[in-house]
């Protein structure tokens, strides 16, 4: 009778005949799929590249046929830029979160420091908050952009810009929801080491949505 | 703490994950090349060299390399999800590199920009 109830409390593996776990394996696969789905996006968007036949256009000036006016290239590079800077520490925090689950029960180093860094709460906090924030930018980059007359129908750039980086965002959405409910388990009932492959995949998702960043930065921003 | 990552229940856990300093160092070294990058796009002498682009294609693999080997623990993991990574992420390359050279180079009329 004991030893079934140490089995029933025992971690639940999901192990496959390649002896991988198969949460692991999924999260994998979606990912290559996922790779795809961006790819295509991003040969629009690059397809697209330099054919609008009306402004805004995204790295130069352009002139307004109704007011003559000269208006500035419509990117802002100095806020994408920080923006791009918070996504990428996000990735630090994340894998500080999932190096605090996996080590749970381990004695920590003396200190503040030790105290700090195995604490998986306040690095997934940071994470949701991080990826928040990126997403508070990239409203004020929206809502700047339609103020300023660039819209989803405006031309090619705005279509595929808005595609593009709105597909990104809607998976940095899912990806802060994802994260907060794994807050919220932990501040329930804390994550321990059996859990640290939910954690794991969690992570595999988000820091694929900082790469995806890291190349639409690139090709998107800074490509003239 | 971060100096044992290496004790998982699973067998595709089993192996050895960056140390608490080699995150630093990964973090340090995406946020040089992203400042670098940023600072590039502002030198109009090397906005106009053809080595521009190449150059900052380069440091995005570069900073995409970084983050999927040590964040996403690829290098240290199975090969099986090394396979399911790169597998997809080639034929995506492919794809992006075949539709920019079918459909990218013809202009349309009376394009600006």
């Amino acid at each position: 009778m004991a030893h079934t109830a140490a089995e029933s409390h025992a971690p639940t593996h999901h192990y496959t005949t390649t002896g991988l776990d198969n949460r692991k394996v999924a999260i994998w696969m979606f990912i290559g799929s996922e790779c795809m789905l961006f790819a295509s996006l991003i040969s629009t968007y690059l397809i697209y590249k330099g054919k609008n036949l009306v402004g805004p256009l995204p790295h130069e000036a352009w002139t307004n046929p109704q007011t003559g006016q000269v208006m500035p290239a419509i990117l802002d590079i100095p806020v994408t830029s920080v923006s791009t800077f918070v996504l990428l520490m996000s990735s630090l925090s994340m894998v500080l979160a999932l190096a605090a689950v996996e080590n749970r029960g381990k004695p920590v180093p003396p200190g503040l420091g030790g105290r700090i860094l195995s604490s998986s709460k306040l690095w997934l906090f940071m994470t949701c908050l991080m990826g928040a924030i990126f997403l508070g930018f990239q409203a004020y980059e929206f809502t700047s952009f339609v103020h300023e007359g660039l819209t989803i129908r405006r031309n090619l750039f705005g279509s595929s810009f808005f595609t593009l980086t709105g597909f990104h965002g809607a998976h940095v959405t899912a990806g802060v929801i994802w994260l907060g409910t794994l807050l919220a388990i932990d501040m329930k009932r804390g994550l321990q080491p059996k859990d640290a492959v939910w954690v794991d995949i969690a992570a595999l998702y988000w820091h694929f949505v900082d790469v995806v960043w890291i190349a639409i930065f690139t090709l998107v921003y800074l490509i003239q | 703490m971060a100096n044992d990552h290496g004790s998982h229940a699973s067998p595709d856990h089993a192996h050895e994950h960056p140390t608490w300093k080699q995150y630093k160092w990964v973090a340090l070294i995406l946020t040089v090349i992203t400042a670098f990058e940023v600072w590039a796009y502002y030198v109009p002498a090397l906005v106009a060299s053809p080595f521009f682009v190449p150059m900052l294609l380069i440091m995005s693999a570069a900073k995409f390399v970084i983050v999927v080997m040590f964040y996403m623990h690829l290098k240290y993991d199975n090969r099986l999800f090394k396979a399911l990574f790169t597998g997809p992420l080639i034929i995506a390359m492919a794809t992006l590199i075949g539709l920019l050279f079918l459909l990218a180079t013809h202009k349309a009329e009376g394009g600006i920009g």
